[in-house]
């Protein structure tokens, strides 16, 4: 008797559980799906109520219209530009300087160390005035370079100390080894370390491709001009020129705008999971 | 004893070993040195004086703190705004993570469908989901307030009344915490199974089984969360700039904001200097305070 009603507990909080998962996935994705279906009405039945999900007269006439509307093939590029040299930029510097940290000591290197996991906790707005004021001076304000040069000098503590975490679990002996087969401190490092930590290479590079392309306060602050703007600041901007009239063009303007980061995520899931669970190891 | 020879050979190698740590960790040294300690040690400086946008200005002492203390209203409105903010976010945003992670462990069908749909949002977080949002909220032909219709509830101006446009700025963000989700579930997936086998022979419901189990032996995930979450949120700008532009009434103008607005628009880099000084000083008490409690709340295994 107490074992049958045992069982019949367990299986309500068996259903309570996924009745809690599905409500809580449908209130994750259903504003994408609201999103695609406001893209394809026509304004009349965007302003209808009751609303419809599918819409009534679907049409493409937002896409169209939003796409002159604004410069958003300008705005594509740029991003893709940014996004692209920012990257690169991150998965090399952070991973050489996680070398450097993993495998070399001098007398320095511990503080170093704790400095470098010191800026982690360091709010950006610290050092936004006078940064801004530098790249004033190098005449580099409207350019994209502020966006860019930081990538290229170590990428983000956090990646570097990823990088770090993942070559001390390598044996020293893969280095020696290659040593005495003749190799250099940067063929190790090229052919036998870089090589062996691909999942983490792969997992940086993809948060570098998100980071990036979302990003809204570097371009906000850097950018002035209109044909310099990323896709972020395009919409933001786009927004403000249309106000709230033109929800439809802003949809499915917002929505392409979506889809990159979509298709990365869609094709190096994995990836992600693993990157986000190895930030949680430093805890 | 050791030869005087090999002695000699021992510190060139440890010359080199040096040589090379500073050559593969130049690019870091470099951005440290010019983007990190540079500019702190400036903007320390500029926070007395009057600098504007293209670096001219002159020593004011402590006139910018004097102005943020009296006469600017908005200085005082910001941070109680952000601290409003963290408040309500960060506690809503731990507890949920948990308990998502929580039901997630349970072995479940589709984890991968389910942590997917947490992630999205999260990884989409940005200009096009927050104009989303905006829409969303509407509050004559928003959804939300469609389906409130439904069911009997005139909802509210979800981004055009004061006493609730914060809460609506909570929610957005607490709709983009799937990163949060997964690194508590890691925490959860990490406890040694053998313990809840032990619990169960001596007896332990699940429910018990999760407060004397998963829950003191997840804290040090939740207390990794937590300070990350906390330092995150306090710089909270995006959402409210793009939803309310701080409105109304400056009801979710943040102390970012006020940064930017005052460095950006009106070029008083002193003036935002300041800002951010105040900004990291609240930052850090907040940390250390949660830092200095952990010790009575978080348990490490070992």
């Amino acid at each position: 008797m107490r074992t049958r009603s045992q069982k019949k507990t367990k299986q309500m909080a068996r259903i309570l559980t996924y009745f809690v998962l599905v409500i809580a996935a449908v209130i994750c994705l259903f504003p994408f799906i609201w999103m695609v279906s406001t893209s394809f009405k026509p304004m009349s039945d965007i302003y209808s109520m009751p609303p419809t999900l599918i819409p009534k007269n679907g049409t493409i006439e937002n896409f169209v219209e939003g796409w002159k509307g604004a410069n958003f093939q300008l705005y594509f590029k740029n991003t893709a530009v940014i996004t692209f040299l920012a990257t690169v930029g991150t998965v090399l510097s952070s991973s050489v300087v996680a070398y450097g940290f993993a495998r070399f000591q001098s007398r320095l290197s511990k503080i170093l160390f704790m400095v470098l996991l010191g800026t982690m906790m360091l709010p950006t707005q610290v050092t936004l005035i006078p940064q801004y004021l530098l790249y004033y001076k190098l005449g580099m304000v409207d350019t994209i370079w502020p966006l860019i040069i930081p990538s290229w000098l170590g990428g983000g503590a956090f990646n570097i100390f990823l990088f770090i975490q993942f070559f001390r679990t390598l044996p020293k002996e893969l280095d020696e080894a290659a040593k005495i087969d003749g190799a250099n401190s940067l063929q190790v490092f090229t052919r036998i370390l870089l090589p062996a930590v691909k999942p983490v290479m792969l997992a940086v590079l993809v948060m570098a491709l998100v980071f990036n392309w979302n990003d809204f306060f570097n371009p906000l602050i850097y950018l002035n001009s209109n044909d310099k703007f990323t896709i972020a600041i395009g919409l933001q901007f786009f927004k403000g020129s249309q106000g709230n009239v033109q929800v439809g063009q802003m949809m499915s303007m917002a929505l392409i705008s979506l889809l990159p980061v979509l298709v990365i995520f869609a094709t190096c899931q994995k990836y992600f999971i693993q990157g986000i669970k190895m930030s949680g190891l430093k805890g | 004893m050791r030869k005087p020879g090999k002695q000699k050979k021992y510190t060139t190698m440890k010359k080199r070993e040096a040589r090379n740590f500073y050559i593969y960790t130049a690019p870091w040294l470099i951005g440290f040195l010019v983007l990190t300690l540079y500019p702190i040690l400036y903007s320390f400086y500029l926070m007395f004086t009057n600098m504007n946008l293209t670096g001219i200005g002159e020593f004011v002492g402590l006139d910018n703190w004097k102005y943020a203390f009296t006469d600017d209203t908005l200085f005082r409105r910001a941070f109680l705004n952000t601290l409003k903010y963290v408040f309500m976010f960060v506690p809503c945003s731990i507890i949920l993570a948990f308990f998502v992670a929580l039901l997630l462990s349970k072995k479940v069908k589709g984890l991968g469908f389910f942590r997917t749909a947490f992630y999205i949002p999260y990884i989409t977080s940005g200009v096009a989901v927050t104009i989303l949002w905006g829409w969303i909220f509407q509050k004559d032909f928003g959804i939300i307030n469609y389906i409130l219709s439904l069911v009997g509830i005139k909802g509210p101006n979800w981004l055009g009344d004061k006493n609730v446009a914060m809460i609506s700025i909570v929610i957005l963000s607490l709709w983009t915490i799937g990163n949060n989700i997964i690194i508590m579930l890691a925490g959860i997936q990490d406890i040694p199974q053998s313990y809840y086998e032990s619990a169960q022979i001596d007896g332990a419901g699940s429910l018990r089984q999760t407060f004397y189990i998963t829950l003191p032996l997840c804290t040090p995930t939740i207390y990794f969360n937590l300070i990350v979450t906390v330092i995150a949120a306090f710089q909270v700008f995006q959402q409210p700039l793009i939803l309310t532009n701080g409105g109304p009434l400056n009801s979710t103008y943040t102390a970012a904001m006020h940064l930017y607005n005052n460095g950006f628009l009106y070029g008083k880099m002193g003036y935002a200097s300041m800002m951010a000084w105040s900004m990291f000083a609240v930052i850090m008490l907040i940390t250390i305070v949660v830092v200095s409690t952990s010790k009575f709340w978080v348990f490490y295994d070992d």
